[in-house]
């Protein structure tokens, strides 16, 4: 597991903030988890939660039941052992996208920019299998990498005031869905009709950090009847697992 | 059968709140909780509750409230010129109140929020192991006028034996700020940092749950965004063009600017009792101790 020369920082009194090298890479992400299961299984009864993001893992911990040199000592420890076997397993998803022009409203001025048709700019966002880095930002709004270079596009300078739920859009170099209706300045390609976060759900978002999805090109007809599903709690997004 | 208070006007961003939210930040869901821990506390101590019990909290005006059953109350933190039935109330001390008697609130005297405890707590929508109001995550996300709000049922007889507390004043009106050094904060150049200690800091308008935003500009930094990383309440991040974000207890759970400094808990507390055009002072000495004894330790 000891692949990376780690960073150990206090957050706070209440958490240590562990910091991989600053750049976004699937090995990191993998690393992480791997990292962030070990600390949940081995120092359990002292961690409240741990909460990844691209190239770090912050472990709040019970500051009354351990203090912060001997947590980082610990969790240290864990760091070096080396384990043969790796965590791998993971779920793709497919996530239903309709790309249609009532949703895609971004998609004609992405086109004409970049000098390739719509459909050339649908077919690389759904073609690219993502992973899932962690959520963030907003309950259930997942961070992406592996966006084509292809289709990356500058950030809106003016952000709309309201982006729909659902919405997909691309930024930059990271492509994300909407989780609910929030300002924003992302540009949006289509729209989702699932529903990515659920307090009525156990846990409330069905995607973790480590998963992987797929953008799932689909008609208006298909988008109603998928909605329609998804409000009656009858729809099931479609996954593999791999691993 | 359940006990209800009846609000009669919803008064300024009035919500219900207990210690936060916790478990779910790597679902991206926010901590909240009430701003100053310290007075919703007090306020369940002060009625032997346990100190996580929902409270509600009210910024800068109150709301006006209409007890449908009969039940102890008490209201810490900002001075709103608290009447019970039209008659002043103390802060800090636990009154009982009947069916009908009406809690409002008048002139604001000092501090920014206060917080109304009832015995037993309120009873609202516990959703994610939290009662506190968040959009999104609790169906409402502030108290409005006609709100029936279900608090704990009070059957015993409605004897007080106060002891009376008082607070602090420099819980509201202190200028220092507690702050230990943020994740980033090594990417300051001196003067900047000299800026950050020595210079007086103004609370913008734009402030809030989520954040505070400070008046003052700060020196041009380069290559000052991160990779998106954690925020956590009391995390001071620096933006692209120099305005410094005080994040608060309903901030998102990342970010993408660098995290300069991080208040302590307490400070955080005193942040929530402060308002626009406040002066403070960030106050790095103050944690010293704590920071030195972290670290030496750290490093054997």
């Amino acid at each position: 597991m000891n692949k990376y020369k780690l960073k150990y920082k206090p957050l706070g009194s209440i958490a240590i903030l562990i910091e991989w090298p600053k750049i976004i890479d699937p090995e990191i992400l993998l690393n992480i988890r791997l990292f962030r299961s070990k600390i949940q299984s081995d120092m359990g009864e002292f961690v409240l939660e741990t909460v990844p993001a691209y190239n770090s893992l912050t472990v709040f911990f019970d500051t009354g039941k351990i203090k912060y040199y001997l947590m980082v000592k610990n969790i240290k420890a864990i760091y070096e052992i080396k384990r043969q076997k790796l965590l791998t397993a993971y779920k793709l998803w497919k996530i239903p996208v309709c790309y249609d022009d009532e949703f895609g409203i971004d998609l004609g001025l992405m086109a004409k920019t970049k000098k390739i048709s719509k459909e050339k700019i649908i077919q690389y966002h759904s073609s690219t299998i993502y992973d899932v880095y962690f959520i963030g930002f907003l309950p259930g709004f997942l961070y992406l990498g592996g966006l084509s270079e292809k289709i990356q596009f500058n950030r809106k300078l003016k952000p709309r005031l309201e982006i729909k739920k659902g919405d997909v859009g691309i930024a930059g170099n990271q492509t994300g869905i909407y989780p609910r209706v929030s300002p924003g300045g992302w540009n949006i390609i289509g729209n989702s009709p699932i529903n990515f976060f659920d307090v009525d759900q156990h846990p409330p978002c069905f995607v973790v950090a480590g998963d992987k999805i797929q953008f799932i090109p689909i008609k208006k007809t298909e988008y109603n009847k998928i909605k329609k599903a998804v409000s009656a709690g009858m729809f099931n997004v479609e996954s593999e697992v791999y691993g | 059968m359940d006990s209800n208070i009846l609000v009669l006007s919803a008064g300024m961003q009035s919500s219900i709140q207990d210690l936060g939210r916790k478990g779910y930040r790597a679902y991206g869901v926010p901590i909240s909780g009430a701003m100053d821990k310290y007075s919703a506390i007090l306020a369940n101590k002060l009625l032997n509750n346990d100190e996580g019990m929902p409270v509600m909290e009210m910024t800068f005006v109150g709301s006006k409230i209409l007890f449908e059953d009969h039940t102890l109350i008490v209201v810490t933190g900002a001075d709103m010129s608290a009447k019970l039935n039209g008659s002043p109330i103390q802060l800090n001390n636990v009154y009982s109140v009947k069916t009908s008697d009406v809690l409002s609130f008048g002139k604001l005297q000092y501090g920014s929020r206060a917080y109304l405890g009832v015995k037993g707590g309120f009873l609202t929508e516990k959703i994610l192991s939290s009662y506190s109001y968040y959009e999104g995550i609790t169906r409402r996300s502030i108290i409005e006028k006609g709100n029936r709000l279900e608090i704990a049922i009070y059957d015993d007889e409605l004897e007080i034996t106060s002891s009376k507390i008082k607070v602090k004043k420099s819980h509201f009106n202190t200028e220092k700020l507690e702050v230990t050094k943020g994740p980033e904060f090594n990417r300051l150049a001196k003067d900047q940092r000299e800026f950050l200690f020595s210079k007086y800091f103004k609370i913008d308008s734009l402030n809030n749950r989520m954040g505070y935003q400070i008046v003052n500009k700060f020196p041009p930094v380069k290559n000052n965004e991160i990779i998106t990383s954690i925020t956590i309440p009391g995390t001071v991040q620096l933006t692209p063009s120099g305005k410094l974000i005080i994040m608060m207890r309903d901030c998102p759970t990342t970010g993408g600017y660098p995290r300069i400094l991080q208040l302590t808990d307490i400070a955080i507390n005193q942040l929530a009792q402060k308002k626009t055009g406040d002066l403070f002072k960030f106050d790095l000495e103050g944690s010293f101790s704590f920071l030195s004894r972290l670290v030496s330790k750290f490093q054997d």
